[in-house]
């Protein structure tokens, strides 16, 4: 064919259909969907991506692997991590001693080399065949010989590799690390404090002569940030494409300053009581009751600086109100929009849109309601609040059911089909504390009365469910 | 209500127990993150690219909601020294240029200090190479003194290509070598480089370590990233991680025109009409014409972009972000209608269509953070047709164009009519391409009277012809 005739060709749009649960117009041929369509979602790259940490024993590497295995799969891209000393551990049942890392036992670092290449066998298996987008490799990863290896293993499968070194030569830090997590490491399980310590320092001493942290010029070519002093300084060399430009600025804004954040609802509000969804309506008398409650309860928790967020809604900033303190207001903490459904009660969505409540309960994560939203748009809307709640220290949110459905599954590392069941009850406030590699939660009811909002997923989920099944899990109300 | 800029409000505290100040922005979706003032401060090299991030930056963050403005220390030189003779103005020993050139950097300093303090500004950007440490002390007793932020934006090259093809994008059209011809100009400049590197101090991974900065490599091969102190500083951190400067051509048009386009009604999820089927496949041919390398193709969730995109026949992507703005309870509604069921909106939306937020709906500055992420990608991609909506590529077309708050509400994007940006020297060239399908005009200028009581005729007096 002529180039002319390529310009003049007339391409036969297909037709299009909105698929019923997620409202995402899909093309389709013999009306059936066609897959040839993409939804935006974080990661559009076509290769995989393998982060490599690099670094020295007690530098935050698995810290940093679990936090951002941790976003990154809140935000929608299946991320798993491989954590070498793991495999470790299940090759050599008992740790004996530091000896085992002396650069000079030839028995230590064939097993070591071992248990390197098992977990890079299985990376394979995650990202060419298990659906996977990032693998997060977490070892020391010090030398140059072994990043060799792993940069050609990802060559070979078509992997993006990129590196993320922790560098840091804080004494305080260091120890403050090693109190943290180490000593609570089944490495160390019969020891005592001291002994731990002893070894553990030890240990850090076999890895520091063959030590080889990235170089600004030998490694120029290679895509990496090198977290330096706990994220007092950062270097960043060839950010190849989105997912690695959201990682450095996750990681840029990440700290481990220890704080506490406090999330809630709104008080009890007007539609709440009448149990109606959504809407803009303001605090029931119990729930102007809980927003004195919640005022007396911050001030005796006499908490350093905290800063206090809402929504744009009334009922948040009704809440807030009551406690006396500057806040400000996030659109982005608005509660789901459920489109059509807005204000109405469950009954009332069986009676009006059987179909539309049945495909909720299927998928409610996934499900947009029609002219509204889904749980995984709330996701994507709630992403900068997250990545300001990582800047922040202390820090109350008062927010709705679904967002907060939404925060505490990033905080607590929910999956999406957990995520819109998690149970987030009125005038209860979780203070979260993040420890070791994860978060203490910690629950305060402010023994103000509400109305129970959660509905649990039915066991009838099918379309043509009779409406009693539909409507078994609505909880009480008026 | 909607219209004024910041307001402070005073609340009473529980109990009556004190007032405390509290600063929004009403309806704005964002809060506010910076409390002090922000001094952004180039350092680098000439033709190291310090004003093209200036501008650039100062665009982004005047898009975002944060008052920026640039203070380019040449420009006050030129003002001082009328006509420039040539490099030897800028010899490291002549005592004479060196008395002027500080003194230019004082009234700059000036400028900033009542750039904050009486217009409101948030960020400073001062734009100058500021590269010896002794100036670099003076910007930073300054700043301490009147209580201001320092982040400083380091631009390091070594790379005589990109160096020279610098020199020929922005230097040769320079106020300075408006006389010269091309390679007086080159040699000339490039003497002037020679100066400065004489007396050249990068800031130090040692000295500098308790200062804010980011250092720049090469065009942003590489960035060293020192102490960020809060949230604006780390939203320039990434901007600046994610700008590059490949040439390469952003498009944006409409989706082609609705069925509920031709029937004069807001919002919606229609299909295309006829003449909209007629454009998506006009827009086909005029991009397959172009020849465009690795095109990426976006689109809204909405059916009428898709429909659109459809007609390229290329891969595209959507984004819920890309979505119209949503109109909340004047969804589907003529202009007329809204005139009839809610009057006092419509006069309100038209006294300040920037911050107006539609009832149970969306305003155009929530429209802008929800696009953020978009401007963010399109930064980092190369060639990309993004297929939108009307108030989306106004917010977006704003971006790219430098233009106000108060005018992007009223920027024109005409359905069938596809806008070409190209990135040049420190702006972008628009060239709109009309695809020759006639469509319904759905642009409303704002009326003259945009009073509440104003009579229904006075209000639709601008509102386009439809069936």
């Amino acid at each position: 064919m002529s180039s002319t005739e390529d310009i003049t060709k007339t391409i036969l749009p297909r037709e299009l259909r909105q698929n019923p649960l997620r409202k995402i117009w899909m093309p389709c041929k013999n009306g059936l969907p066609e897959k040839h369509i993409s939804q935006r979602r974080v990661c559009m790259t076509n290769s995989p991506t393998l982060i490599v940490t690099v670094g020295l024993p007690a530098r935050g590497k698995t810290y940093i692997s679990k936090k951002l295995t941790r976003y990154l799969n809140w935000i929608g891209v299946p991320t798993k991590e491989f954590n070498v000393g793991q495999y470790r551990r299940e090759c050599v049942k008992i740790y004996k001693s530091f000896e085992f890392f002396r650069p000079d036992n030839e028995e230590g670092l064939k097993i070591r080399k071992q248990c390197a290449l098992a977990a890079l066998n299985d990376v394979r298996q995650y990202l060419s065949v298990g659906g996977g987008q990032v693998a997060v490799f977490d070892a020391t990863n010090t030398t140059r010989e072994r990043r060799s290896t792993i940069l050609r293993f990802a060559e070979q499968n078509g992997y993006k590799v990129f590196f993320v070194e922790s560098v840091c030569e804080d004494p305080d830090v260091i120890a403050q690390n090693i109190v943290q997590v180490k000593l609570g490491s089944p490495d160390y399980i019969d020891c005592n404090t001291e002994e731990a310590i002893q070894d553990f320092m030890k240990r850090i001493k076999c890895y520091e002569n063959s030590y080889q942290p990235l170089d600004e010029v030998l490694d120029k070519d290679l895509s990496y940030i090198k977290v330096m002093d706990v994220g007092q300084r950062y270097l960043v060399n060839l950010v190849l494409d989105h997912i690695q430009s959201r990682i450095v600025y996750y990681l840029m804004n990440i700290h481990i300053t220890p704080r506490s954040i406090y999330l809630c609802r709104h008080g009890e509000s007007e539609l709440n009581i009448r149990g109606r969804i959504g809407g803009d309506s303001g605090l029931s008398s119990g729930g102007k009751e809980f927003a004195l409650c919640l005022g007396k309860f911050i001030q005796e928790q006499n908490i350093k600086d905290l800063k206090v967020w809402t929504s744009q809604m009334k009922r948040t900033i009704q809440t807030a109100e009551a406690l006396g303190m500057p806040y400000e207001q996030w659109k982005a903490l608005n509660e789901i929009d459920a489109g059509v459904c807005e204000e109405m009660m469950y009954e009332e969505i069986q009676e009006h849109y059987p179909l539309e409540f049945a495909l909720r309960d299927q998928d409610k994560y996934r499900y947009r309601y029609p002219k509204g939203e889904s749980y995984e748009d709330l996701v994507q809307r709630l992403e900068p609040v997250i990545m300001e709640l990582e800047r922040q220290e202390n820090i109350l949110v008062i927010c709705h059911q679904a967002v907060m459905r939404c925060l505490l599954a990033y905080f607590l590392d929910k999956s999406a089909d957990e995520l819109p069941y998690l149970k987030c009850p009125l005038h209860t406030v979780l203070k979260l504390t993040p420890v070791a590699y994860g978060c203490k939660v910690e629950s305060i009811y402010l023994n103000v009365k509400a109305v129970n909002t959660h509905r649990d997923k039915p066991e009838n989920v099918d379309i043509s469910r009779l409406p009693e099944e539909a409507l078994l899990t609505v909880p009480a109300h008026h | 209500m909607n219209g004024s800029s910041i307001t402070q409000a005073i609340v009473e505290g529980p109990g009556g127990g004190g007032t405390v100040p509290r600063y929004q922005r009403p309806h704005a979706s964002v809060p506010q993150f910076t409390n002090s003032p922000t001094m952004i401060v180039l350092v680098g090299l000439p033709a190291r690219g310090k004003t093209y991030i200036s501008k650039k930056l100062t665009r982004y963050l005047n898009w975002i909601g944060v008052p920026t403005k640039v203070f380019n220390v040449g420009q006050y030189r030129r003002e001082a020294v009328r006509s420039y003779s040539n490099f030897e103005f800028f010899r490291p020993d002549n005592e004479e240029a060196m008395k002027i050139r500080k003194a230019c950097a004082l009234s700059a300093l000036k400028d900033v200090s009542a750039y904050f303090t009486q217009d409101h500004g948030q960020v400073a950007v001062f734009d100058a190479t500021n590269t010896t440490r002794e100036r670099r002390e003076v910007i930073l007793s300054f700043a301490k003194e009147y209580g201001y932020k320092v982040f400083f934006v380091e631009s390091i090259c070594d790379d005589p290509e990109i160096i020279a093809e610098n020199i020929k994008q922005v230097k040769l059209s320079s106020p300075d070598y408006v006389n010269c011809d091309k390679d007086e100009a080159v040699a000339d400049f490039l003497k002037r480089i020679e100066c400065y590197k004489v007396t050249y101090v990068p800031l130090d991974d040692d000295c500098d370590r308790n200062l804010s900065y980011i250092k720049i490599f090469n065009v942003g091969s590489r960035y060293l990233v020192n102490r960020v102190q809060d949230h604006i500083q780390s939203r320039i951190v990434y901007y600046l991680m994610n700008i590059h400067v490949t040439p390469r051509t952003i498009y944006l048009c409409r989706h082609g025109e609705s069925d509920l386009n031709l029937l004069g009604r807001i919002g919606g999820d229609s299909g295309l009409s006829s003449r909209g089927n007629k454009f998506a496949a006009a827009l086909g041919k005029y991009i397959r014409s172009q020849c465009i390398p690795d095109l990426k193709i976006w689109t809204s969730h909405m059916k009428r972009t898709i429909q659109t995109a459809e007609a390229v026949g290329v891969p595209y992507e959507q984004w819920k972000a890309l979505n119209e703005i949503d109109a909340g309870v004047c969804e589907e509604m003529t202009y007329e209608e809204i005139q009839e069921h809610y009057p006092e909106e419509f006069a309100l939306r038209d006294q300040d269509k920037y911050r107006y937020r539609y009832p149970k709906g969306e305003s155009y500055e929530d429209l802008v953070h929800r696009l953020e992420p978009v401007i963010m990608e399109l930064e980092r991609q190369e060639n990309v047709l993004v297929v939108c909506h009307q108030a989306v590529m106004r917010c977006l077309l704003a971006y790219f164009l430098d233009k106000s708050a108060d005018e992007l509400p009223y920027l024109k994007c005409p359905l069938h009519t596809v806008l070409k940006l190209t990135p040049v020297a420190y702006g972008c060239k628009v060239e709109s391409v009309f695809l020759n399908v006639e469509a319904v005009n759905t642009h409303r200028d704002r009326p003259v009277n945009v009073s509440v009581d104003r009579d229904p005729m006075d209000a639709l007096l601008t509102v386009p012809d439809h069936s």
